[in-house]
């Protein structure tokens, strides 16, 4: 039994790694590529099956005009938007989830848990349906095609997800520490921003973390909402894929784009095992 | 603890969300018994929209239970495989950090990019897929034949989504109390049978959770299917929220598409309910 159980795990383990591992070394080696590696039929080894070029990776850097893909400035806009949005998600959703968390409300038949239902259900909004009516708004106000516009929608994108793990994370730090600051004679701002959320600062990092990915690889409003003025990456490459541009400095600039997240992955790993993460799903 | 104050820290948060969303909420009913388009303005037309929806528009319907397959089976298999993983990788193994990280990377990839890559990985021709699978005189159309193009979708939603139902899943593992586990070595339980009557009994509420949250999400693929079939071959890979996408955004018939999408709504929580309140029923049973 426990020989089979082990060959079937690390069987399993091993196919599933080659299968997440196999699109970004395909873009990996597509990306040090030329003309004749490319449309000569699938090739993978370098300097065995094709000859790697740099090309792909210098049209990165070169400006638009000299046929660059650049990508540089929706690179920034993208990077602007989602961290803009993760900090206002962040500082509002933490200060409503604390205050679903610490004290009682009620208004008529609504109660704390269907405030923070009301909250977390905007996941459950389809973008397409907003974004007719959005499209037309900030046409109405101007803010169409603007980072601003897209900044006050992605808002709705992640506070969602930002009241969602700081509720649970609230109710796992004990109440007895506000009560004590309380009793030191603390008004209740202070016993937040002193004493609770200090002790929060994992699971801002967890909530940050979550904004910050489901920020970044937002496609679908950015690509509704704005058009020339501003690009963000997610667009720039799509747009990339529907032109003519090249399978090599296709992949580099993918490469490049999905690149700042692997970071995400090593920090989120650390907190998921230093249990921060458990109270989040239940 | 009861203060005035607490309104200070509810309020901001609250009313900003509700403030951004009203104005769209309600203008999307409004527009959707209008009709809408970019010519004339917002004439009311009543329920026409609606009729038009429900009695003539077989394709909205196709779309909608096209998207249902879609979602359920790649929910499904996040879950199998998520599950499978979370627990192989949960104690016992080595390299385990390496394990944890690499195998939650795809979801912090921007799901279009990697799409754009998928699609050359899947090039009927120059693709290493049908490049190896040449060798035993297979090229299978990935993404032009109407059967296997929404199997390409699954594997890039289960490519790119699993690692979610993996992180949700063994965050849960990991937060299992010991006591459990414990007693079943006591008893000398089998791997397979600690499995059924401990392991899995223990995490059904955090499975539950897992698979609703998914579902949610999956519920909107879009991105997906625009980059890699754009709906295609035909219309074999149309979700709702493309088909929604193209009648309201390129035809620009903006009030029909305002009442697909808030049926699509109201369908969306009605069924999500449902499956909430079944899953429930068939993994707690007592």
């Amino acid at each position: 039994m426990g020989k089979l159980y082990k060959f079937l795990k690390y069987s399993f383990i091993t196919i599933w790694t080659v299968f997440v591992v196999a699109p970004f070394l395909w873009a990996l080696t597509t990306s040090f590529k030329d003309f004749n590696s490319v449309n000569g039929g699938a090739t993978y080894i370098p300097w065995v099956d094709f000859e790697p070029k740099l090309e792909g990776w210098k049209v990165l850097i070169k400006s638009p005009a000299n046929g660059g893909v650049d990508i540089i400035e929706p690179y920034f806009n993208s990077l602007f938007v989602t961290c803009t949005a993760s900090l206002i998600s962040i500082v509002l959703g933490t200060l409503s989830a604390y205050a679903l968390s610490r004290f009682t409300f009620k208004a008529g038949f609504v109660k704390n848990n269907d405030i923070t239902f009301f909250f977390i259900s905007q996941r459950i909004m389809p973008p397409i349906v907003l974004s007719i009516p959005f499209f037309l708004f900030l046409g109405a106000i101007d803010l169409l095609d603007s980072l601003i516009g897209l900044i006050v929608v992605y808002i709705v994108l992640l506070m969602p997800i930002a009241v969602w793990i700081m509720v649970d994370f609230f109710n796992k730090v004990p109440r007895e520490i506000d009560e004590t600051a309380l009793i030191d004679g603390c008004n209740p701002y202070q016993a937040f921003f002193k004493v609770v959320l200090p002790n929060s600062i994992p699971g801002l990092i967890v909530a940050g973390m979550f904004c910050i990915i489901f920020g970044w690889i937002d496609f679908f409003f950015a690509f509704i909402l704005t058009f020339t003025e501003v690009q963000l990456l997610p667009v720039k490459i799509v747009a990339l894929n529907s032109s003519i541009t090249p399978w090599w400095s296709l992949s580099a600039s993918a490469l490049v784009s999905v690149a700042p997240l692997i970071v995400v992955a090593f920090i989120v790993e650390r907190y998921l095992s230093k249990g921060n993460l458990s109270g989040a799903i239940k | 603890m009861n203060f005035k104050h607490k309104y200070v820290f509810l309020f901001p948060g609250l009313f900003v969300l509700i403030g951004i969303l009203i104005f769209p909420i309600i203008f999307v009913v409004r527009l959707s018994l209008s009709g809408w388009n970019s010519y004339n303005g917002l004439n009311f037309i009543g329920l026409e929209n609606y009729i038009r929806l429900f009695t003539d528009d077989p394709r909205f319907w196709q779309s909608f239970f096209r998207l249902s397959f879609l979602s359920v089976t790649t929910v499904v298999l996040q879950y199998v495989i998520g599950f499978a993983l979370a627990h192989m990788v949960w104690k016992d193994i080595k390299f385990q950090r390496f394990f944890r990280v690499l195998f939650l990377i795809p979801m912090m990839t921007t799901p279009v990019i990697m799409t754009v890559i998928w699609r050359t990985f899947f090039h009927e021709s120059l693709g290493p897929v049908n490049d190896i699978l040449s060798n035993f005189g297979m090229t299978p159309k990935w993404l032009t034949d109407p059967t296997l193009a929404k199997i390409t979708v699954i594997i890039v939603e289960v490519w790119q989504w699993t690692p979610f139902m993996f992180l949700l899943l063994l965050a849960g593992l990991l937060s299992l109390p010991k006591e459990p586990f414990l007693a079943a070595a006591i008893d000398g339980a089998s791997p397979v049978r600690k499995f059924i009557y401990v392991t899995f009994p223990l995490m059904a509420p955090i499975s539950i959770g897992a698979i609703i949250i998914r579902l949610i999400e999956a519920s909107k693929i879009m991105d997906t299917v625009y980059v890699l079939t754009s709906g295609g071959p035909g219309t074999s890979t149309e979700t709702s929220s493309f088909y929604i996408f193209i009648k309201g955004l390129r035809e620009f018939q903006m009030g029909y598409a305002a009442s697909m999408s808030f049926t699509y709504l109201i369908i969306m929580i009605i069924s999500l309910t449902f499956i909430a309140k079944g899953l429930t029923k068939l993994l707690l049973k007592d």
